[in-house]
């Protein structure tokens, strides 16, 4: 359901869920390294203690309950990981050593915890990267970023690339509705030539309006560096509340690791 | 059923074989900024930036097969050979940059990796291919599809290998390197001949209407004609 809040401007503010939380008000770059860091916790966790990875569900389910971001939101969101997932229903077909018969299937053992081990540790991992797009602007996130030491340049291509892709895909929608509306139908390999002439029309009127965006920046007075038009400052409570997320996935990891030996 | 590029995703590579490809993605980016600083100046973020808008606008557009399969563009070849190695590269990086940190595509762990593969590996063999190429056949529109075609083709398989030889440091399957590679060579031979017909088609329209856009052949055009209409005389020049 749209709420009214989520207007979007840009592709990163469509995935972003307007709220007043904690969680929403922590500055970008605060979340990014807290996020990062309890990733890497996660995939550093051997994948035969079980329990440690429904614990680290919890604790994003837990982010997810504070930022009152619903299931709703984070479900559909999800299956972009539906092509590892089937990458990783292939590895109990593979592997060495014991193996277990079930409903008459032969399966490798090893096979089965490392398909097991990909599939949890990648969607943990996809349940992050939505909680950080549903709870911080892109704008916001390029800023985090930019204070993360991220070169300036890189910020402002990704900037540039978030403010423009509607338009050019609003570009080639209209390109792709004026084929059709000639009687184009695309059927296989033979209608690659139209849609490559397409293309090649969507690079030059790209690149031309990077060109005309260029000189309206420099007639706007760009040298370069763009302004901070928000700032803010980030206080020590920020990084100590965003660290209880990598400090206890730390702690987990660790008792595992411990378990394990 | 869409056949979609699948980005690396958490969990897949070990922690720190993902930290390592993190460091070496980082270094690559800051010589490509470097190169492209010094090719397009302070005009750097606003093209590079449509070019990633653009990288990402050909992922989108579906390239019908057969039986109901389609499939889309990698697009580091193509960037490359349009907009140079260097800001071709940094375009495809940032879209990858941005499919991991906001849509959830690949790993936030494994960014590093998906770079190296996808961006950095992508553009720099697209851009010595296509170059080799042009070297050795000159310089026509069919040869520019050719050169276009051999990059965007030879691009793919070494991507995959490239992958292959991250999944033999550190990766967390059972599938043995000997089986992975052939299958990921195998598949990456088939999706490189795709993404080499794509490539040289797009190439070439561009090279049709607008052969200045096409970076990987410019300094090769022959130099345009400037005509001055001067009513004074110049020094030098007997009328």
């Amino acid at each position: 359901m749209p709420s009214p809040h989520q207007h979007g401007h840009d592709a990163g503010e469509r995935l972003f869920v307007h709220r007043h939380t904690r969680i929403h008000s922590l500055p970008a770059e605060v979340k990014v390294v807290a996020m990062v860091a309890f990733i890497f916790t996660v995939i550093a966790t051997p994948i035969e203690q079980f329990w440690a990875f429904g614990v680290y569900a919890l604790m994003l389910i837990a982010v997810a309950a504070v930022a009152r971001i619903p299931a709703t939101v984070i479900l559909p969101r999800m299956l972009v990981e539906v092509p590892f997932v089937l990458f990783a229903l292939l590895m109990p077909f593979f592997g060495t050593g014991a193996t277990v018969n079930v409903f008459g299937v032969t399966l490798y053992q090893a096979g089965l915890l490392a398909g097991w081990g990909i599939l949890i540790k990648g969607t943990l991992g996809v349940v992050c990267s939505i909680l950080l797009a549903a709870t911080t602007p892109a704008r916001d996130l390029l800023l985090g970023l930019e204070r993360l030491k991220v070169p300036q340049l890189i910020v402002q291509i990704t900037s540039f690339m978030l403010r423009y892709t509607h338009v050019v895909g609003d570009e080639m929608n209209r390109m792709r509705v004026a084929r059709e509306s000639r009687g184009f139908h695309a059927t296989g390999i033979g209608s690659w030539p139209v849609i490559a002439r397409s293309a090649g029309a969507l690079f030059i009127r790209s690149y031309e309006r990077g060109e005309r965006v260029h000189l309206a920046m420099l007639s706007r007075g760009y040298t370069g560096r763009l302004p901070e038009l928000t700032p803010y400052t980030t206080t020590s409570a920020d990084w100590t509340t965003a660290m209880v997320l990598p400090a206890a996935g730390l702690l987990i990891a660790l008792t595992a690791w411990w378990i394990q030996k | 059923m869409h056949v979609e590029a699948m980005h690396i995703p958490d969990g897949f590579i070990n922690a720190p074989t993902s930290a390592i490809a993190g460091v070496i993605a980082a270094i690559g980016i800051a010589i490509c900024l470097r190169g492209a600083r010094k090719q397009l100046d302070e005009k750097t973020a606003p093209l590079a930036g449509l070019v990633a808008v653009f990288v990402f606008a050909m992922q989108m557009i579906n390239f019908p097969v057969a039986a109901g399969t389609s499939g889309h563009l990698l697009g580091g070849a193509l960037a490359a050979i349009l907009v140079g190695p260097y800001a071709g590269a940094l375009a495809v990086s940032v879209v990858i940059l941005v499919q991991g940190l906001l849509f959830a595509d690949g790993g936030l762990s494994a960014i590093g990796l998906n770079i190296i593969n996808m961006g950095l590996v992508t553009a720099v063999v697209g851009w010595f291919v296509f170059r080799a190429v042009i070297k050795m056949v000159g310089i026509s529109r069919p040869a520019v599809m050719g050169a276009a075609f051999a990059a965007g083709f030879v691009s793919v398989p070494i991507s995959a290998l490239a992958f292959v030889l991250e999944y033999a440091i550190g990766g967390t399957g059972t599938v043995p390197v000997g089986t992975v590679t052939v299958a990921m060579v195998g598949v990456h031979l088939l999706i490189g001949l795709g993404e080499g017909i794509i490539t040289a088609l797009t190439v070439g329209a561009v090279y049709l209407t607008r052969p200045d856009l096409v970076y990987g052949v410019h300094d090769r055009l022959p130099k345009p004609v400037v005509i001055t209409t001067s009513p004074v005389v110049q020094k030098g020049v007997t009328p």
